[in-house]
């Protein structure tokens, strides 16, 4: 499984809905993800992909759709 | 020595276009005056900090230096260990100034510390900011004469909004482009006019012409059903003070972010038409951004991945519940030691937990209808919680209760 792949569906796990056909929605906007489950994605993505970004590092408007979110994480595996 | 308070009078307005059009013309032409702005700050501290209030200046001073020292010990600490009890000491130690302040009043009615100043909670959040942003190797130099620049912004110095320190660096170091330059000059103007609107017409009319009557009516009413004071003009009073809390501190916010503008340092703003959120949670992504931001970034995120991490809490839906009771308990007593805040603080909490269980029963039940009645409806529930949490934060009820004979 490819890391976009992987990124969808750690998403679709954490907001409960499909959104393979949405990946420019803005996530925050759209409350589909919060303050929690923005912690829940980066315990996810520290388990899944070993990558480590610190509460401090993450900056809403670089991560606030599933595209921002996979181009970020190919960026740091 | 004169004295003059932040965007008090026309007076301030003045000295600020005066000082400031050198600075501007600099920028214009893409160069900063850093000793020209460093003298000007210092001028307006002076003028802040000066005169009668000379006592809050020596506060002053002594807590940027005690600062440098905790911040920049933990900087050099930083560089070769990285002990969590250290960490949370720093913390703690960064905290005390105003832990001190805040409970002075609390102790010895009435009596103000002698270690505080105008601006000291603002001024604490840059600090520990800067402590727990060096924990997570996001800042990684301590660099003294900017960590002073920006403890000591002076449009933002007495009630923020709250910058973040890289986002400050940059725009310290980076000189806008002219094109650039001259859209926050425009919208700097703008700011300014909006804010004298909203802080020296709305907000004088709703705080000084028409609270203390309200007041007055309110307090006539104190025996009013079952000797709890609930009366029309209680009511009435809830909202005016609303609407003088909004105006005031939105005016004030727009005067901060537009003198930050014309310096070329863009300020976060502070309100983002608070009352047309549609729930609680949408309310403080709106409502002092700049404090609500820092809260969610450095307490409640912080603490839901410490929780999540160490499985401290079981049940998935206690953790985000957990961590909004300590978040506005921490907001509350940040606010002041009085029962009014921290019942404020708690409030809020209830509200947002029930918001988090309306909004996973909302997304159980797609077939809920939804449509500008049902968006109006939350709007104006919102709106009515939101003026009550402000009728408790206003400390008018323990006036009404306790204090009014």
């Amino acid at each position: 499984m490819n890391t976009k792949q992987a990124v969808i569906e750690l998403l679709e796990d954490l907001t409960g809905t499909d959104i393979s056909n949405n990946l420019d929605d803005n996530l925050f906007a759209s409350g589909m993800i919060d303050s929690m489950a923005t912690v829940e994605m980066l315990l996810e993505l520290q388990a899944k992909f070993g990558i480590d970004v610190p509460v401090s590092e993450f900056d809403r408007s670089e991560w606030d759709t599933p595209n921002k979110i996979i181009a970020k994480v190919e960026s740091l595996v | 020595m004169i004295n003059l308070q932040p965007y008090s009078n026309p007076i301030y307005f003045v000295w600020l276009a005066v000082t400031l059009l050198p600075l501007m013309v600099g920028l214009y032409f893409g160069k900063r005056f850093v000793v020209y702005q460093t003298i000007i700050s210092g001028i307006f501290l002076l003028l802040i900090f000066g005169g009668s209030k000379w006592q809050q200046g020596l506060a002053l001073i002594g807590y940027i230096i005690y600062q440098f020292i905790v911040v920049g010990g933990y900087a050099a600490y930083k560089k070769h260990a990285n002990k969590t009890w250290v960490f949370v000491s720093m913390v703690s130690l960064s905290i005390m100034p105003l832990v001190i302040v805040k409970l002075t009043p609390a102790i010895e009615v009435g009596q103000q510390s002698l270690i505080g100043f105008l601006g000291i909670s603002y001024l604490t959040f840059k600090s520990v900011q800067m402590i727990m942003e060096m924990r997570d190797g996001t800042i990684k130099k301590f660099a003294p004469i900017m960590f002073a620049r920006f403890l000591l912004f002076f449009p933002t110095i007495s009630s923020g909004p709250i910058d973040r320190y890289r986002r400050f660096q940059h725009d310290y170091v980076q000189v806008p482009t002219r094109e650039h330059y001259l859209e926050m000059v425009a919208q700097a103007v703008h700011y300014i006019f909006l804010g004298f609107l909203y802080k020296f017409i709305l907000g004088y009319f709703f705080g000084t012409v028409m609270l203390p009557q309200i007041a007055q009516v309110a307090i006539s009413h104190r025996a009013a059903f079952f000797h709890t004071g609930i009366s029309l003009a209680l009511i009435e009073y809830m909202y005016t003070y609303s609407m003088y809390l909004f105006f005031d501190f939105a005016g004030y916010s727009l005067f901060a972010v537009a003198a930050s503008y014309l310096m070329g340092i863009e300020t976060p703003m502070n309100f983002d038409h608070p009352f047309k959120a549609r729930n609680i949670k949408d309310f403080w992504n709106r409502w002092h951004m700049t404090l609500s931001f820092w809260f969610r970034d450095f307490i409640f995120m912080r603490l839901t991945f410490f929780i999540m991490k160490h499985h401290l809490i079981k049940k998935r839906t206690r953790i985000p519940q957990a961590a909004y009771l300590v978040n506005f308990l921490i907001m509350g007593f940040w606010h002041g030691v009085t029962w009014y805040y921290i019942v404020y603080g708690l409030f809020h909490a209830g509200a947002i937990i029930i918001n988090d269980y309306w909004l996973a029963y909302k997304k159980k039940n797609p077939q809920l209808p939804h449509n500008r009645w049902t968006e109006g409806l939350a709007i104006f529930i919102t709106f009515n919680v939101v003026c009550f949490s402000f009728l408790i934060f206003s400390g008018f009820l323990n006036t009404l209760w306790f204090q009014a004979r």
